[in-house]
């Protein structure tokens, strides 16, 4: 016999926060984020811990008196936006993203070789994945030439393009980066496409024609950096322990007193006893004057002298905390506050970004090393493990699909019940790699910071979308230009 | 929509979408057609068909293991109304007589045998 059963609606996944004095949701399944009001907030209320037909659930709205007509509107309003769902939600499969994916951008890695000898390195440390021995230590201009001629011709249908340059010290190999940008220029040029570069430095290399090139050329930097003197010279030495802040500092500044055309933004990592978030963003952003400030928790395994503990991680998040609520405070002002970490997410949440992979990593993105091998990004450069074609053979599309299909946040069980994973899809593929020995697991050991700051960045975005939403709209402009 | 503000762009989609749903749809949604491989499926117990013709029955799942019986016994439909040529049984061939004593399936569908061909 069959029997018809009456389907009940249940809360779809969602995550609730609050913001001066209104009422939020994220929506989990799009990467949405709704202000909702009172007759939301007591529907989700009685489809709390139970599934209601929608006879039921409209005839408890009504029973505190609301008209039974404004009832049925407000459950079809919610179940048309998904923020109420008829039954189980149905399964989601992982979709692979389309084969044809357009290249986008590479990491070129001009040189292998470093002139310091920071003690936490992922290319050099007790961690490193890379096997550089018997390879080529400096790119030859050949390989950065079919580099730029691979990312064109794998750009199908994209009106822009990017190389970063990247190393081992990057500087240590100019030479070979001015001769690339003048050859990209003109390739591109001639494929009807644009280009932009951008490069990553120790700055210990920096001199004025450097940074004139870099000006003229619109060449985005990144400074590797850790903060003021006795911070910077903990971990981030040379070869005979020297530190290197004394040689970067007044290099910095002819950076960024001459460099006009992008801003100069520094990237610190945080290491066990380096964790003095605020005074480190002061240094950085007040003394010396970067535009940009972002901070990352150093990848390791999970025993290494400098890696950072539970304790060390929640000192972190609580200055991360205090900057925050300082971005915030200029973003209310119309200002931009240059702490990279909210920044970023922020601009994630503007789009509403739902993410099948952490990154762009093998999918947009590739890494070239010195020898011309494609790695998903610079972190697999020169690992042989990770090798995904090369650049006179082009992609290899069966190791690029293994490595995609692995590294999909459907594919990563654990991510299925957090409400964090379209921002996060599990976290890095390399931290993954270097953690867990795979790249496809989630970053576990980070889950609830990752959630944490996304609340916190949640809240940011609320309280602005209800005090100064001219500032996000201005905001995503200004991203879009970036 | 009255009571979500959608505040970034996804959410401004989706509002888009909400739209064109309510000016589309017919205002009473208990009342929806539910088809039988449609999400949310209907309840059906696990053993019966959902439609009688032997050989053919399948479960609520669109499978054969919740079955009574299994479909191998017969193949009913098979031997009636088959384009195939190489149908078994073959009512030309090998098994002419095969539904002799099954004048009406939904009544004397004991009366089929094994076959074997």
């Amino acid at each position: 016999m069959t029997v018809m059963q009456a389907p009940a609606y249940a809360r779809a996944e969602y995550h609730g926060f609050e913001a001066s004095g209104s009422h939020f949701v994220y929506l989990v399944s799009a990467g949405a984020i709704f202000e909702i009001d009172a007759d939301v907030r007591a529907v989700l209320a009685r489809l709390d811990g139970q599934q209601l037909t929608h006879a039921a659930l409209v005839r408890e709205l009504s029973s505190d008196g609301t008209d039974p007509d404004e009832a049925e509107a407000l459950v079809r309003e919610l179940r048309a936006a998904r923020l109420i769902q008829l039954g189980a939600a149905a399964p989601v499969m992982p979709q692979a993203p389309p084969a044809d994916f357009p290249l986008q951008a590479l990491v070129l890695n001009v040189t292998n070789q470093c002139n310091l000898a920071c003690t936490y390195c992922y290319e050099f440390g007790a961690d490193k994945i890379a096997t550089p021995a018997g390879k080529p230590k400096y790119m030859t201009l050949e390989t950065a030439k079919a580099s730029v001629d691979l990312l064109i011709n794998e750009a199908v249908g994209r009106k822009a393009v990017h190389i970063t340059f990247f190393g081992g010290e990057t500087l240590m190999n100019f030479k070979l980066l001015r001769d690339v940008v003048g050859y990209a220029n003109g390739a591109t040029a001639a494929a009807g496409k644009a280009i932009t570069y951008s490069l990553t430095t120790n700055a210990t290399l920096l001199t004025s024609e450097i940074v004139t090139f870099l000006s003229d050329n619109r060449v985005g930097v990144t400074v590797s950096m850790d903060g003021p003197p006795d911070v910077q010279d903990k971990h981030r030495v040379y070869k005979n322990g020297k530190g290197s802040y004394a040689v970067i500092e007044p290099r910095l500044r002819t950076l960024i007193a001459h460099h006009k055309t992008r801003a100069i933004t520094a990237r610190v990592t945080l290491t066990e006893g380096v964790t003095d978030v605020v005074r480190i963003f002061r240094h950085l952003k007040d003394d010396l004057g970067f535009h940009e400030v972002g901070f990352a928790p150093v990848t390791t395994g999970e025993e290494r002298a400098y890696s950072l503990d539970d304790n060390g991680m929640d000192s972190v998040l609580a200055q991360f905390n205090i900057l925050a609520e300082e971005w915030l405070e200029y973003a209310l002002r119309g200002e931009s506050h240059g702490f990279t970490n909210v920044s970023e997410t922020i601009s994630e949440l503007i789009s509403g970004v739902n993410k099948s992979h952490p990154c762009g990593a093998g999918l947009g993105l590739m890494g070239v090393s010195p020898s011309g091998d494609l790695s998903p990004c610079h972190r697999f450069t020169d690992a042989d493990t990770h090798t995904m074609g090369h650049v006179s053979s082009g992609i290899d599309r069966a190791k690029q699909g293994a490595f995609l299909a692995k590294g999909h946040v459907e594919a990563k069980y654990d991510c299925q019940s957090c409400w964090a994973r379209p921002l996060c899809a599990g976290g890095c593929h390399h931290e993954a790699f270097v953690r867990y020995g795979d790249t496809g697991h989630a970053n576990l050991h980070y889950c609830d910071w990752i959630r944490q700051w996304t609340d916190t960045c949640l809240r940011i975005y609320g309280v602005l979308a209800v005090q100064n939403p001219g500032f996000l709209e201005r905001f995503a402009e200004r991203k879009g230009l970036s | 929509m009255k009571h979500l503000r959608a505040i970034n762009k996804k959410a401004r989609a989706i509002g888009e979408a909400v739209a064109q749903i309510e000016a589309a749809t017919p205002s009473d949604m208990e009342e929806d057609v539910v088809a039988l491989q449609q999400q949310p499926r209907p309840h059906v117990p696990m053993g019966c068909t959902l439609s009688f013709s032997p050989g053919w029955e399948v479960d609520a799942g669109g499978g054969t293991a919740g079955l009574c019986q299994p479909v191998e016994r017969d193949i009913y439909d098979c031997y009636v109304t088959c384009f195939w040529p190489v149908q078994v049984p073959d009512h030309v061939n090998y098994s002419p007589d095969w539904a002799s004593n099954c004048a009406t399936a939904t009544k004397d569908w004991r009366n089929l045998d094994l076959v074997f061909p």
